[in-house]
């Protein structure tokens, strides 16, 4: 099935909890492989849904990523108005695969630009996504509730910090060990 | 009078309290047999494993961080050390992602070496795991005849790009040199020699009786359970999945060439036993050797052979877009997801490495199989710690 057709038919077994669906052919959200924004409050009923629907059947997650969009604030340009805070997000890139039925998609969640975003977590749906939501906490920052285990997965468990976000600052030292 | 004294018995037996303490073992970081630095804590009642905690991030260089502060050309040599056995197609998989998002067009000729290079590479990554798997379960021999044939595919890559195991050698837009002469009669050379010798690692490995009481049956990953771990790869085939990712969705030329796909069957004990596993990268290798004839006949019969290198800038700046390609590496799916934004450096990478998500398992797996066993599981679904890490 095309992602028009999986769109579609996640629409019509989750009505309202697709948010918006980004095409190829949408100007201000350029892509490659089309997408559909979900709400975070209803990610797991989504999930679930395209694991079971006997026309999705996605049996696999194939990745969780997460993307760090921090807020941008424009220069100020003389004799205009004051500008305006572009407010930042965080993504939550979810790619799923279907063995059975041969296609792709993939679903955002949208997170609030805060110190510590949260996101439900959907490992009680599919258990390849426990380590990859614990490598997004590790990496990103993200917290996933009702994470059974969401404890550091790369970095060591004395690790500060949250490496793959923009603001990020590399320690100068780690345990003594200089890094300069 | 009995030594003991006043024991309890039951009947004309004598009962005694043995209470044994659940031990903990560290296997790893260091240890020969989890091919790399994966450490997992394992609680066992005597030889019974209760519980195991595998420990990564040994190895961790956050090759995604990397990404977005060196440009897309800089990038291809930190592929290469995600999946060091693999080397090749993790600079394919970079590279498609990266032609994806930047709507870059490869020459046919860059292609169809491309294929070679890949398929030989899996040859070489699928030698290394039979011969390490026989190691792990005490067999030496097997390792170094497969060595080998390893050695003359390395020694093939040197000529190629002059290294053996990080070959940097595919970039953005094409390969980076054209193969030098005689490289396509050793390539055809080389096949015919390894399915000849394919013969004797089968013989002497594959029905071993020994080899067989030590992986028939153990391990046993049903397709639901391998499915719901976003297993890829031989492992999901291993458990009886057909899926490959060159038959199902072809990239490059996938499409042009004929192959098998080997699935696990239960041949000697039930489906998706570590013995399945195993023999599904043994009968890879044959069908790769397929491919790789296939593929250099398309070269040699090309008269007219053409660039290998794409019409791309001097500085690649990709337009901000996102996209997501994932090939069939020797282990599974490697995926990048790629996210531009208009300068020359990514603005967001991230790596899937189907290492990580096939050893996600291990947690569930190993309670309840023996100590040995689980050094027959941790081999056989053939982990790199490289690209679980990053």
């Amino acid at each position: 099935m095309e992602f028009e057709q999986l769109a579609n038919r996640l629409a019509e077994i989750c009505p309202g909890a697709i948010v918006e669906k980004v095409d190829l052919d949408n100007p201000d959200k350029p892509t490659k492989d089309p997408y559909v924004v979900v709400a975070a409050d209803r990610i797991v009923e989504v999930m679930d849904k395209l694991q079971t629907d006997a026309d999705l059947r996605f049996d696999c997650l194939l990745s969780i990523g997460g993307v760090d969009y921090p807020d941008v604030m424009p220069k100020a340009k003389k004799g205009q108005p004051e500008p305006e805070l572009i407010p930042g997000r965080f993504e939550v890139v979810y790619h799923m695969l279907s063995t059975i039925k041969n296609h792709r998609f993939v679903l955002k969640v949208l997170l609030p630009h805060d110190d510590e975003p949260v996101c439900p977590t959907v490992s009680n749906v599919y258990s390849a996504a426990n380590w990859h939501e614990r490598e997004t906490w590790d990496l990103m920052g993200i917290r996933f509730e009702g994470h059974p285990d969401l404890r550091r997965i790369l970095c060591c468990e004395d690790w500060v910090g949250h490496p793959l976000r923009k603001d990020y600052v590399f320690p100068k030292e780690y345990h003594g060990i200089s890094a300069e | 009078m009995s030594q003991l004294g006043d024991v309890p018995t039951v009947g004309n037996e004598v009962v005694l309290d043995v209470r044994t303490q659940d031990m903990e073992i560290n296997m790893g970081p260091q240890h020969p047999s989890t091919h790399g630095v994966l450490r997992v804590v394992i609680t066992a009642d005597g030889e019974i494993i209760t519980s195991a905690r595998p420990y990564v991030g040994y190895i961790h260089r956050c090759a995604e961080k990397i990404g977005e502060s060196v440009t897309y050309e800089m990038f291809v040599p930190y592929t290469d050390r995600y999946d060091y056995l693999a080397a090749m197609n993790n600079n394919i998989g970079f590279c498609m992602a990266v032609e994806k998002a930047a709507d870059l067009e490869v020459p046919p000729r860059a292609v169809w070496i491309r294929m070679i290079c890949s398929e030989l590479n899996r040859i070489a990554s699928h030698l290394l795991a039979f011969g390490t798997y026989g190691i792990d379960l005490g067999a030496f021999t097997p390792f170094l005849y497969g060595f080998r044939e390893r050695e003359w595919i390395l020694s093939l890559f040197e000529k190629i790009c002059g290294a053996r195991l990080m070959y940097s050698y595919v970039f953005p837009g094409g390969v980076a040199n054209d193969v030098p002469d005689g490289w396509f009669d050793e390539v055809l050379e080389f096949c015919d020699v390894f399915e000849k010798k394919w013969r004797d690692y089968d013989k002497l490995l594959t029905r071993n009786k020994i080899f067989i009481e030590r992986t028939k049956n153990v391990g046993v990953v049903p397709p639901e359970m391998a499915r719901e771990y976003g297993w890829t790869g031989p492992c999901l085939r291993g458990s009886g999945v057909r899926y490959d990712l060159r038959e199902a969705q072809p990239y490059m030329y996938y499409d042009q060439v004929s192959f098998d796909v080997p699935v696990g069957r239960g041949e000697m004990g039930t489906v998706g036993d570590c013995w399945d596993r195993y023999n599904v990268r043994m009968e890879e290798m044959l069908q790769a050797t397929r491919i790789t004839r296939q593929c250099v006949q398309a070269c040699i019969r090309d008269t007219n052979p053409g660039e290998i290198q794409g019409d791309k800038p001097k500085t690649l700046k990709v337009k901000p877009t996102e996209a997501y390609v994932g090939i069939e590496n020797p282990r599974g799916e490697l995926g990048h997801f790629i996210v531009t934004d208009g300068k020359d450096t990514a603005y967001r990478l991230k790596v899937r490495g189907p290492s990580f998500c096939n050893i996600s398992i291990l947690e569930a797996m190993l309670p309840g199989t023996m100590l040995a066993d689980a050094v027959a599981i941790i081999g056989s679904i053939d982990i790199v710690l490289g690209e679980v890490d990053r």
